[in-house]
């Protein structure tokens, strides 16, 4: 349920723009280096993953449901343990190392792992590890940068992580075109790739500049923190924009269903997007910095309503299609790197992992009742009319949604 | 830690074993494989092909190591376990009348993409039919003139996003008409299921209208009678998974998860008249749209542990809960049997 499109495989696109590569401090590049090669390690997983279970392990599609369910659900729930956990023990570096420890672990635990059974705990101890390590790396990044250039921090490392996702699926089948039928060296090529991330973290992140001394944020004052009234604004504009976010599954779904192009090219479809997602996660991140971070949060819901309309209108063929994707990519690329930018200004520096993590878990599982809802609008008023109902209800959240960020970012 | 030069060294180091040893572990388990290729005991593929289509046959996916695995072959039924016939066809799935064949096949790639293709006499493409996603199930109705589908699409299960599932298809095998079952009426005890995450699959033909197939709801399967002119799909019994019609039309063998832990089922038969179920011989899961072999046997394919291979191996058990079960085509998948 990670509310981003690095998540998924595949795609191709340049690097970012070296000048903004030079201008973030050493600690985010170094960040996004870890997050690449995570990325390359998970991704090379996830993309063998389905015919592994099925063709491999000779798990039925149900079965597969069901873990990838797994799959998705567990990381939000230990997102805000992990954010807690860093802004406690104020060592967030390490609770973000044993995040990436657990997942890299993982890896490896597939090669012995045979059965349903093994195969969930498996997956599940890598969602752990991803759930954990998300909110304190982020908090990282933000000690690291200016506060005037957070936009553009997040930016360049949710640019690297993409590149990694990229390369994942990649070497996964190069590799499986190598050794026809052999999933192992998948696995430890995997645990080598996550290994060198884990180094790199280890060895060259510093720690949080205030360093070492455990703060004194208690159960408590992690709550007081995040119902400040400072973050309760962003909170709520958060789940009432999440609620309004239909899933991309469902996009994808919706294309495919209009037309056959869409159909043939199934797979593909994520790639436009990744494309857009890559290219402009660093400009966006610096508009935000430029003009304020709500207005670009909330500019890339605009692109969101524009998503709607072009895949619920009645238009087919490549041009639509196309369009389409590449404005889901620009709504991900301005509110994935700077929804964490926002809130990092918005609560307490010692709070600031939980922070992110609250507003994180907040737009998950919103995101997740607005699929469950989605699929029953769907089904009881067709494809079309459910887009152009959620589209109706996104232009008037808008307003709201603008107002309660607006009168809370103070910038 | 002070020093930057030891930490540098440090990564190096670790860069240096995960190069080393994984390039190892690659080139070894390559190696390995090509000793277990090169060892592997040769099964017999010099059958003729068109002498065995003459007399009654079994097709199948030939997944013996080596030239001609994942290819579609033939054995005779009076033979099984002898000389198979290699056809130029290569695919996932595979089902057969004694005029086409229907083929689920993978391009498989960066982004791998899937094709539905019925095959001619002589196994060479006629047409390809719509399919999105990783193939599942395939059956061909007797009088060869409807295809149905069975795939798993990113995306196409309403409740949980980014969560695979089932989408089925049926088709006219010359291109004419073309069916998703997701957009007919689903009738259970009675009651009409709109919910969003209804999902079917697994269809079996009894004649040019009517075919069985499996519709899940909450978490629940059930058996469901379809007409293709209705566009209705009616319940007729829970916990009932990859239906297949017996050759009399009088039984139904189907996987049956039962209490089972998650991703296991068992194989049973029910009679469609008596209404009685019995549990078959077979006590390893068994994920598989089951074939009859004849009125009194039915085949389903068995992965077989082996490391680094996807073999398999097509199994037969006697239909009414006796004997046990033996192999009948070794290194085999995705049977299909054409009686003449």
């Amino acid at each position: 349920m990670y509310v981003s499109v690095r998540d998924r495989p595949g795609g191709q696109a340049p690097p970012a723009a070296g000048s903004a590569l030079r201008r973030v401090a050493p600690t985010v590049l170094l960040l996004g280096v870890v997050s690449l090669l995570t990325d390359v390690s998970s991704e090379m997983v996830t993309a063998i993953l389905p015919i592994y279970l099925t063709a491999q392990v000779g798990l039925g599609i149900l079965a597969y449901g069901f873990i990838d369910g797994i799959y998705q659900g567990v990381s939000a729930l230990v997102r805000i343990a992990g954010g807690y956990a860093g802004d406690r023990s104020n060592r967030p570096k390490w609770i973000a190392t044993a995040g990436y420890g657990i997942s890299a672990l993982s890896r490896i635990a597939l090669l012995p792992a045979q059965g349903f059974l093994a195969i969930t705990a498996v997956i599940t101890a890598d969602r752990l590890g991803k759930g954990l390590r998300t909110a304190p790396r982020d908090a990282l990044i933000a000690d690291a940068s200016e506060p005037s250039m957070l936009g553009r921090a997040f930016g360049v490392h949710r640019a690297l992580d993409t590149i990694g996702a990229t390369i994942g699926p990649i070497v996964a089948f190069a590799l499986l075109a190598a050794v026809p039928g052999g999933y192992s060296p998948i696995f430890v090529v995997s645990f080598a790739f996550a290994i060198v991330g884990v180094a790199v973290i280890v060895l060259f992140v510093p720690n949080r500049r205030t360093g070492g001394v455990p703060s004194t944020l208690r159960l408590a004052g992690l709550f007081r923190a995040i119902s400040a009234k400072k973050l309760r604004g962003p909170l709520l504009a958060s789940a009432l924009l999440g609620v309004l976010t239909i899933g991309d599954g469902f996009l994808y779904l919706s294309l495919q269903q209009r037309d056959n192009l869409a159909a043939s090219f199934f797979p593909l479809l994520f790639v436009g997007t990744n494309v857009a997602y890559l290219a402009l996660a660093v400009p966006l991140g610096r508009l935000s910095d430029r003009v304020g971070r709500a207005k670009v949060l909330v500019g890339g819901h605009l692109a969101l309503l524009a998503v709607y309309l072009t895949a619920g209108g009645p238009l087919g063929g490549t041009i639509p299609t196309v369009v389409t994707l590449l404005l889901l990519g620009t709504f991900y690329a301005a509110t994935d790197g700077v929804l964490p930018a926002l809130v990092t200004r918005l609560v307490p520096e010692e709070a600031r992992g939980s922070g992110i993590a609250a507003a994180q878990t907040v737009v998950a599982l919103s995101r997740f009742g607005a699929s469950v809802g989605f699929g029953a609008l769907w089904a009881s008023v067709g494809r079309s009319q459910a887009l152009l109902t959620v589209a109706c209800l996104l232009v008037v959240a808008l307003p709201a949604a603008a107002w309660l960020l607006r009168s809370r970012e103070s910038e | 830690m002070n020093s930057l030069r030891v930490r540098i060294a440090a990564l190096a180091g670790v860069v240096l074993l995960a190069v080393l040893g994984s390039t190892a572990y690659v080139l070894h388990v390559r190696d390995q494989q090509r000793e277990a290729e090169a060892s592997a005991p040769k099964v017999e593929t010099r059958g003729d092909l068109a002498a065995l289509r003459g007399a009654s046959h079994i097709v199948f996916r030939n997944t013996a190591l080596g030239d001609g695995y994942g290819q579609v072959a033939i054995v005779p039924v009076t033979d099984p376990g002898g000389s198979r016939a290699i056809t130029p066809a290569v695919c996932e799935r595979v089902f057969a009348t004694a005029a086409d064949a229907l083929c689920l096949s993978a391009d498989r790639g960066i982004v791998t993409t899937y094709k539905s293709t019925v095959l001619g006499p002589d196994w060479t493409a006629v047409r390809d039919l719509p399919l999105t996603g990783l193939p599942s199930r395939a059956r061909v109705s007797a009088d060869g003139k409807l295809a149905a589908t069975t795939t798993f699409v990113f995306g196409d299960s309403y409740a949980s996003p980014g969560q695979f599932s089932t989408r089925t298809l049926v088709s006219a095998l010359d291109g004419s008409q073309n069916l998703d079952l997701e957009q007919f009426q689903l009738v259970v005890n009675g009651q009409t299921i709109a919910a969003a995450d209804r999902n079917l699959w697994g269809v079996t033909f009894a004649d040019a209208d009517t075919f069985y197939a499996t519709a899940a709801s909450g978490g629940k399967t059930w058996l469901v009678r379809g007409s293709l002119a209705q566009r209705r799909l009616t319940s007729i019994r829970e916990d009932v998974e990859c239906p297949s019609l017996s050759p009399d039309g009088t039984r139904i063998a189907f996987k049956k998860h039962g209490n089972l832990p998650a991703g296991q089922w068992r194989l049973a038969v029910y009679h469609l008249t008596t209404r009685t179920e019995t549990l078959l011989a077979e006590t390893h899961s068994v994920d598989d749209q089951v074939e009859w072999l004849d009125d009194n046997r039915i085949l389903y394919g068995l992965a077989r542990a082996r490391s680094g291979t996807a073999s398999s191996d097509v199994w037969v058990v006697p239909a009414d809960g006796t004997g046990t079960p033996q192999v009948l085509i070794p290194d085999a998948w995705s049977p299909a049997v054409i009686r003449k």
